[in-house]
């Protein structure tokens, strides 16, 4: 005989909304993780229903990384926050040399989010994790009042392993080392930008959010020695270059000729007023090489999908400014200026 | 034919500063100012100054309309943007602007105002349809380029009825702005100008031939590509170097002599001459500034909310007023680059990025004093 | 100031409105200031509004000259 606690009628995924208790710990939670987030994650850990998880040590060095996803809107031409989500954790281990191995998921809901975009949103999430091979194996959910987040909120961990003798950090820049940029500049800053309210305007162009870990993996298997790896995402190519500039203590020079970008992205950044070295990318990585391998690293990145616009744009020489310039197509030199905040719209 | 790209052949570009390297005299130095904030820009994006002989300096004039409105009247705004129920609406480049003590209307958002950053009047516009309980204010600021699109949305607000809709009005006029220079203490160390494209398409170039003709300046009116650029720096110094001072047009293919006389109709329906305005940098210029027709005041939001402007002095280490007219390079200022950078501009010449200090800050290479950058 | 950019338009929309194309980017702008534009033409669009033609025939003239300085050089 049904008893009464068997009938609970299922998340009304078409017309529902987050309600104040799908965050309160009690059956409307264990609902919201049993029919959303686990059947879409689908591994034994999150079936397990636990407050963690655990897996086995793997070899090498641990490599821990965690990124909280803010973006609006939540979703635009090629992707969505759900899919940053998974990529932007992935790509941080990625960086460093490592095989990204599991997730946790935290959810930040806004009381009143539909549940279909939630659940669009989580279904992302399992595709992004899937293609990367990686698992999501534990996370958590909040809800709070309407008017406190902008939807969701996503906050990601990840772990990852590396090989003791890889040693990819900020400060390794030395003159002469080769500057190689995966790919073209901006098309995520662009994609995102075109569905703002206000800037609102039309482009092919989609995000390039993709996981690069397998993209790394072909580099370092030619050139074990990287010195520097790091995706441009907020602050773009600008931000990255500087910060590896300053810990290194040297400078830097790119050439604007050599820096792939697609027409879209450079008609978007003429009619706004942006620069594209300043936007965001998230399928795109720039890495600092010693000059003997550079050659190397680019045929080995163009044999990969994520690679194929790989190219050298630039070396790091010494400097006791720190600068990184950028000789212009018209052969003049300027700064590359390290931005406080986000570059603006202008109408000057 | 591919109208950007041809206009930025860097082959091109290469022999014509070649061109006008053998076409200098060596014995003279050639001293141009290009107005227009537009034109400092494409000069430091390109490092195109760097392909000129080293007797041409170009001097970077006041021609940013965010650099050269006064500190009194950001403040203005930010005040508006903090009135309950009011949406204040604004260009881009106006949100980080320093009033007084730090404050930017990007900071009157944090704080709790609702300040929108709009690519388009027609995006102020449509907000005020969206939010008929709601005072929406647009921040007008412009040279005449920019004058045409808040007239459009002034009549087409009156044309809609709509209740909630104002301009608070900052809109400035080029030519009274260049007499203003070459009338400050002191003159202006330049010989000729490389005048500004889209002022230009708007009010024509017939208004800038005084500055030859009764001046006695060389001016080139210019676009806005590299080669446009280069073209019109050639153009000055042949003019120069036989004491030539006409009027010349290198942006044909978008300036006339009369300009665009549907926008200049537009904007006489809509605005009038103030007696005098405040410039950052420049002092009080009589007649070289708009306001709304008293036919439009319900538009006006100084009217409407009977605003007050203080006067919001610059610091006393500013030397914005001499760099502005020539007289000093942005490094010659002794606080360039060390209590005045483009995060805590104390002048206007550093408030945006075509302000001829901020340019020089972020772009120029090597030379340039970076606060917190040297090596400890 | 006065970030102007070159586009054609594409079509023309009902209320003095247009979509250009400004290489690769399609936005909507307002044509109130100009008079009977038709698509195929080039204009220059700034803060949303079509501020002038673009004069093609100006326009080749201008890179003639353009050619005609650089081949001083050569």
């Amino acid at each position: 005989m049904k008893g009464r606690r068997d009938f609970f009628p299922p998340l009304d995924i078409g017309a529902g909304r987050i309600e104040l208790g799908h965050g309160s710990g009690g059956r409307a939670t264990a609902q919201l993780i049993e029919e959303l987030f686990s059947a879409a994650f689908d591994n034994d850990w999150l079936r397990g229903m636990n407050d963690q998880a655990s897996f086995e040590a793997p070899p090498g060095r641990l490599v821990l990384t965690t990124d909280s996803f803010v973006v609006s809107p939540l979703f635009f031409p090629g992707g969505d926050i759900g899919c940053l989500a998974v990529n932007g954790t992935v790509n941080d281990i990625a960086m460093a040399g490592a095989k990204p191995l599991y997730l946790s998921a935290s959810f930040i809901l806004e009381e009143g989010f539909p549940l279909a975009d939630l659940h669009r949103v989580v279904q992302s999430m399992a595709v992004a994790a899937r293609a990367a091979g990686v698992a999501i194996i534990t996370g958590d959910t909040k809800v709070v009042e309407r008017g406190k987040a902008d939807g969701v909120f996503i906050t990601t961990t990840g772990v990852g392993n590396v090989p003791d003798a890889t040693r990819i950090d900020a400060s390794r820049a030395r003159p002469n080392d080769r500057i190689i940029l995966s790919g073209t500049l901006g098309d995520h800053g662009v994609a995102v930008l075109s569905r703002r309210e206000n800037l609102h305007f039309e482009t092919e162009l989609r995000s390039d959010s993709a996981p690069l870990h397998e993209l790394v993996a072909a580099m370092l298997a030619v050139a074990p020695d990287l010195h520097c790896l790091r995706d441009p995402t907020r602050g773009g190519l600008a931000a990255v270059l500087n910060e590896w500039a300053r810990q290194s203590d040297v400078g830097m020079i790119i050439h604007e000729r050599a820096i792939p970008i697609r027409p879209e992205v450079a008609a978007a950044c003429e009619f706004l007023g942006l620069d594209p070295l300043y936007l965001a990318n998230e399928g795109k990585l720039v890495a600092v090489c010693p000059p003997q391998s550079a050659e190397d690293v680019v045929r080995a990145m163009r044999r990969h999908p994520l690679g194929r616009d790989a190219t050298i744009i630039g070396e790091v020489r010494a400097d006791a400014h720190r600068a990184v310039e950028m000789e212009t197509a018209f052969g003049g030199r300027r700064l590359v200026d390290w931005l406080s905040s986000d570059p603006l719209p202008r109408i000057c | 034919m591919n109208l950007t790209e041809a206009f930025r052949d860097a082959d091109l570009a290469r022999r014509m500063a070649t061109t006008i390297a053998t076409e200098v005299s060596p014995h003279r130095r050639y001293s141009l100012m290009e107005f227009c904030g537009g034109h400092t820009h494409t000069l430091a994006r390109y490092g195109l100054e760097q392909l000129l002989p080293g007797n041409v300096e170009m001097i970077h004039g006041p021609g940013c309309p965010v650099c050269v409105l006064p500190g009194g009247r950001i403040a203005a705004g930010i005040a508006l943007a903090q009135r309950p129920g009011v949406i204040l609406c604004s260009y881009g480049d106006l949100l980080r602007v320093p009033a007084r003590h730090g404050a930017t209307l990007m900071r009157t958002r944090a704080a709790g105002a609702d300040v929108r950053m709009i690519y388009s009047t027609r995006d102020a516009l449509a907000i005020a349809q969206r939010h008929p309980d709601r005072e929406v204010v647009f921040f007008a600021i412009g040279f005449e380029t920019t004058t045409p699109a808040t007239a459009v949305a002034v009549t087409e607000a009156r044309r809609l009825g709509l209740q909630n809709f104002s301009v608070f009005c900052n809109h400035v006029l080029t030519p009274p702005a260049m007499s203003g220079i070459l009338a400050a203490p002191g003159g202006v160390a330049v010989q000729g100008f490389i005048g500004p494209g889209h002022v230009a398409s708007v009010i024509g170039s017939r208004p800038f031939e005084r500055f030859a003709e009764q001046d006695g300046y060389p001016i080139v009116i210019t676009g806005f590509e590299a080669l446009d650029l280069l073209q019109a720096i050639r153009q000055l110094i042949r003019q120069i170097n036989v004491g030539r001072a006409v009027l010349e047009n290198e942006y044909r293919r978008v300036v006339s002599r009369e300009g665009n006389e549907k926008a200049l109709a537009l904007i006489d329906e809509v605005f009038t001459l103030r007696e005098d305005f405040e410039w950052r940098g420049l002092g009080r210029v009589a007649h070289s500034a708009l306001r709304l027709r008293d036919d439009f005041a319900c538009f006006d939001a100084e009217a409407r909310f009977a605003l007050t402007v203080e006067d919001v002095p610059d610091h006393k280490a500013c030397e914005c007023a001499a760099v502005l007219r020539g007289a000093i390079r942005p490094e010659q200022c002794k606080v360039f680059g060390t209590a005045c950078t483009p995060d805590n501009p104390l002048g206007s010449c550093m408030v945006s990025s075509e302000g001829a200090c901020a340019a020089r800050y972020r772009y120029a290479t090597r030379g340039v004093p970076r606060a917190g950058t040297e090596a400890v | 100031m006065c970030l102007a950019v070159p586009a054609r338009i594409t079509e023309l929309r009902p209320g003095g409105l247009a979509l250009v194309d400004m290489g690769g980017v399609s936005k909507e702008i307002s044509l109130a200031l100009l008079d009977h534009c038709a698509v195929g033409e080039w204009v220059i669009v700034h803060v949303g509004y079509a501020l002038r033609r673009l004069d093609a025939a100006a326009a080749e003239q201008t890179l003639q000259l353009f050619m005609e300085a650089a081949r001083e050089s050569d």
